[in-house]
């Protein structure tokens, strides 16, 4: 299995997102912002950085690359998108998940190895999960604050869609402790905190983070 | 004006400059006259103020600094040394490591963030230059005292500026220091370090080879920012009954230089140029003449081809403009389409501004007029050199030995831990620390707080890397020449209580004004010593970097040399941690304990000093690394015990692991008693922990080693419990990790 890994300029985690997709047993494929071009991908990973500088908004401009217009489409049709930080940035600057990742409530940048609850593990990168699992991954932003109005809250919770929450202290200010969540097709999922720094014992906090990608690759199987 | 040519210089001799506004004293002036055979024009005067200055000539600290070069160690690692841009060392299977660090204090006092900001870009490129990919930082800092309102502007600027620009490129920050004291409250110190990783055979040199070559500027903009920041901002001291001559700080684009890397790395992996140089310090002035003057030939620069942000600039100007994110090529003109194509794929401005030259000299015209025609060497290489007066500080007669009360009951004992670990300089980092992007790139295996920063290099071998950053200026201000050897060796220790073997070393030497006889003779013993203890360890000096005037009015800061070690380990599945993962371990310390409290923190923490630094045992550091690196298979935990003694080591320990211990110092076996068993920061010791199964192992390693072996406790409980002191952990942590967020919020 094909998964591309889509670098814009300012992208920082794109080869630490190849190394989780290969842990995970599929092959990583390179995708440039500048282009249009999937290069028959079955699923397209969105690393974390600070794409464009984060200039007028974070994710702002990377929404709008050649890249985009295709995965837009895509997604569109059922096709597996993950955003990772940044990526999630990304993913709801181009409407294709609702809310915005503003200033942390602390206004500073906050890298620190967070636990989390799996509150949904019916989407394409979160069935491997059990429900309620509590995983520790890194996280590390400074615009990581989920926001959103009161009816987009309210849906997104009665609908299941929040896929992940902080456990313990809310470490950004997000509304409802919110690190993660879907569309209603849960084939686009967004989350702040790195997964693709949770694959080893050696480099990371735990492994927990692994499990994102293999839940892909169960959900292309089994699909 | 009307463009001072070189034509307008010959006409016009008696044209006054300003050369004392610019920094150059009147002999410097008189030697630049000599050295061209008439007065300068304006845009040379520009050049060699900025080039001559101490920030890049070095002239105070050259005549010293030649010793790396005359006591330097045989060493099959070092593969490129000092005059580059970095050093360059193998570290085995074809990969060569550059390492550096460099100042930029004095900006980082003015503009906290943009300062401490481009001091990382700064030193980024300078590795980026070397032809590797950069993989980690770490930032040395030391600030005011920590409750002094300044260092609530500074320090908070100063992190945020590390951070700011560090995550935004995608480099773990994976050490440093943070160190307070009143002496740099007007100076406060943020030293940068990089390290970046290559193939052997893509080391790049800084030279200018190849008549008919081109020079290509490539990266951001010319500007108006840092406009004779080199020459101005770093060797003058604040005076305030002055009119300030400060000048605007560099202004950094974190996005604009990560393109820049992602760009030069394709370049490189090209194999696109002949040369390459960043701007830095002197911007253009320094980039065209040190390629030029390393080079074969001479060169021709077009300078109004220069892209600018502010058109207004003069030429002047752009030659001094030290505008970040700009790098400088030679590369063969067949090669320029496809160097062109890679700087469009990542949208970098490039232009070529001028082209090798088969003659000797450095031609600058504008718009067709020449402006500048200098032998490029006289300008980056043959800078004035002082002999400046020393002499022994007078307050190295005064210093008393510290008298402090015994603690010895277990209310004192526990009162005296509290008080250690809450203290600013011992208390938890990781407000700052956090701030910090540790895991980016993916191969980070230790970071701060551990003993040393650790960095896998290969996925397949496992072969890694760990640096140490080092330095107590107390002892340094004590005692100049084994201050610093004690900060080499502690560092040394780090690298080896992680598990990685001491290769090559780096320097940062921040000190007061050259023109007090006190300072520079505390330099000059500085730079003997690491000279002298480089040697006798065989580690090669790789670069360094010199920060003088940092000096409020008579006050100069504490002589502060760092001293960063880089260390290989073969597989970094076996390094060790700080923290114990479990109860049950027996806890020893290597190494014995002596009364001498001079320059330690619970000295400090009592308003003394001390007068007597500990004396260097070159034998024993070296014979306890060695026990380090071979001890590695029975150490469950390893933490080096160094600023607060054996007090703030165990509590360190235990408060990572969140597992307390039980400890028992054997008071009359320790001179000084439990008080210096818990607070004395006598060298050449090391916490280490391991399963009653592997005891045996280390005992008999110990006395082969011949390094001194006491059991001083078990991990377990939830409490650091100390000859019958018992603070639960969450009353120690509460006391540790509270201090920052209360100072800085």
């Amino acid at each position: 299995m094909r998964v591309g890994v889509v670098t814009f300029p300012g992208t920082l985690d794109d080869r630490d997102a190849a190394r989780a997709v290969e842990y995970a047993g599929a092959e990583p494929v390179s995708l440039w912002h500048g282009s249009d071009d999937l290069k028959h991908v079955d699923a397209v990973v969105l690393p974390g950085g600070f794409s464009y500088g984060d200039y007028l908004r974070c994710g702002a401009i990377s929404a709008k690359a050649p890249i985009m217009k295709s995965i837009i489409v895509a997604a569109e049709h059922g096709f597996p998108v993950l955003g990772i930080c940044n990526g999630f940035q990304v993913l709801a600057e181009a409407h294709l998940l609702p809310g915005a990742l503003t200033r942390n409530a602390d206004m500073h940048f906050l890298c620190t190895d967070q636990t989390l609850k799996i509150e949904n593990n019916s989407t394409m990168w979160t069935n491997g999960f059990t429900l309620g699992q509590e995983i520790l991954i890194p996280m590390k932003n400074a615009e990581g604050n989920f926001n959103c109005d009161d009816a987009t809250l309210h849906e997104l919770e009665s609908e299941g869609r929040v896929i992940a929450r902080y456990v313990g202290v809310n470490p950004n200010g997000s509304r409802d402790a919110i690190a993660g969540i879907t569309n209603k097709r849960g084939n686009v999922v967004g989350l702040m905190p790195h997964p693709e720094h949770a694959i080893d014992l050696l480099t990371g906090p735990s492994k927990d983070g692994l499990t994102f990608f293999t839940s892909l690759l169960h959900s292309m199987i089994a699909g | 004006m009307a463009l001072d040519t070189v034509t307008n210089a010959s006409a016009t001799p008696d044209f006054v400059l300003p050369f004392e506004q610019l920094g150059l004293k009147a002999d410097e002036f008189e030697k630049i006259k000599t050295i061209l055979g008439r007065r300068p024009t304006g845009s040379e005067l520009a050049m060699y103020s900025v080039m001559w200055s101490e920030h890049c000539s070095y002239k105070s600290s050259k005549i010293h600094l030649k010793q790396f070069g005359e006591k330097a160690p045989n060493s099959d690692a070092l593969l490129v040394g000092i005059g580059e841009n970095a050093g360059v060392v193998d570290i085995g299977q074809g990969y060569a490591v550059t390492f550096k660090a460099e100042s930029h204090n004095h900006p980082s006092f003015v503009e906290p963030y943009q300062g401490a900001a481009t001091g990382i870009g700064g030193i980024v490129r300078d590795i980026l230059t070397m032809g590797a990919r950069p993989i980690a930082v770490m930032d040395p800092l030391r600030f005011g005292a920590a409750d002094a309102p300044d260092t609530k502007r500074v320090l908070p600027g100063v992190v945020a500026g590390i951070g700011g620009y560090g995550n935004c490129l995608g480099l773990p920050n994976i050490g440093g220091e943070i160190v307070f004291d009143e002496t740099y409250a007007g100076n406060p110190l943020v030293n940068a370090l990089c390290v970046g990783v290559m193939r052997h055979e893509d080391i790049k040199l800084a030279q200018a080879h190849g008549a008919g070559n081109l020079v290509v500027l490539f990266g951001a903009k010319t500007g108006g920012d840092g406009i004779g920041g080199a020459s101005i901002l770093a060797s003058e001291t604040f005076n305030t009954s002055k009119p300030t001559k400060r000048p605007a700080v560099q202004v950094g684009d974190p996005f604009a230089e990560k393109v820049l890397i992602e760009c030069s790395l394709e370049i490189f992996a090209e194999d696109l140029v002949v040369g390459i140089q960043d701007l830095g310090a002197a911007g253009i002035s320094c980039a065209t003449s040190e390629l030029a003057s390393a080079g074969t030939g001479g060169m021709n620069v077009q300078l109004e081809k220069v892209p600018l942000r502010d058109p207004s600039l003069s030429p002047e100007e752009i030659l001094m403009s030290e505008s970040q994110e700009r790098m400088c090529a030679i590369i063969e003109p067949s090669k320029l389409g496809r160097f062109m194509a890679i700087c469009k794929k990542w949208d970098v401005t490039a232009t070529v501004i001028g082209e090798v030259t088969s003659g000797d000299r450095l031609h600058i015209t504008f718009n067709g007029e020449l402006i500048v025609d200098v032998p490029p060497r006289t300008v980056a290489h043959d800078g004035p050199v002082l002999t400046r007066p020393m002499s022994r500080p007078e307050y190295l007669d005064t210093l008393k030995a510290v008298t402090l009360e015994k603690v010895e009951t277990p209310e004192a004992i526990k009162a005296a831990v509290l008080k250690l670990i809450a203290a600013p300089n011992i208390a938890d980092k990781s407000w700052v620390t956090k701030q910090y992007d540790k895991y980016v790139q993916g191969n980070s295996i230790l970071a701060q707080p551990e003993d040393s920063g650790m960095i896998r290099i290969d996925e397949q071998t496992h072969l890694g890397i760990a640096i140490s950053t080092d330095a107590n200026a107390r002892l340094s201000f004590v005692d100049p020449y084994n201050g610093v050897k004690l900060a080499l060796l502690e560092s040394c220790r780090n690298i080896a209580t992680s598990g990685a073997k001491p290769l090559a070393i780096t320097n940062c030497l921040n000190f007061g004004s050259p023109e007090d006889p006190g300072v520079m003779w505390t330099f000059a013993e500085t730079v003997r010593g690491l000279a002298d203890i480089c040697l006798e360890m065989g580690l090669p000096v790789t670069g360094g970097n010199v920060s003088f005037y940092n000096q409020t009015g008579k006050v100069a800061i504490l002589p502060t040399p760092v001293i960063g070690v880089l260390g290989v380990i073969q597989d970094v599945r076996t390094r060790t941690s700080m923290s114990f993962i479990e109860a049950g371990l027996e806890l020893f310390q290597l190494g014995n304990t002596d009364d001498n409290f001079t320059g330690s923190e619970w000295a400090h923490l009592h308003g003394q000093m001390g007068d007597q630094a500990p004396t260097p045992d070159i034998d024993h550091e070296t014979r306890l690394v060695k026990l380090l690196l071979e001890g590695q298979k029975y150490f469950a935990a390893a933490h080096d015990i160094s600023n607060g003694g054996f007090a703030a080591t165990i509590s360190e320990m235990v408060l990572k692991s969140n597992i307390g211990a039980t400890i028992d110092l054997p008071a009359q076996f320790i001179p000084g008693g439990v008080t210096a068993g818990l607070f004395a920061e006598t060298p050449g010791r090391v916490v280490v922990a391991v399963k009653s199964s592997d005891v045996a192992g280390l005992t008999s390693l110990a006395e082969s080693h011949k390094i001194a072996l006491h059991k001083v406790g078990i991990t377990g409980g939830d409490a650091l419990a100390i000859n019958g002191a018992s603070i639960p952990l969450t009353q120690l942590r509460a006391a540790f990790t509270e201090t920052f967020p209360k100072l800085f919020g």
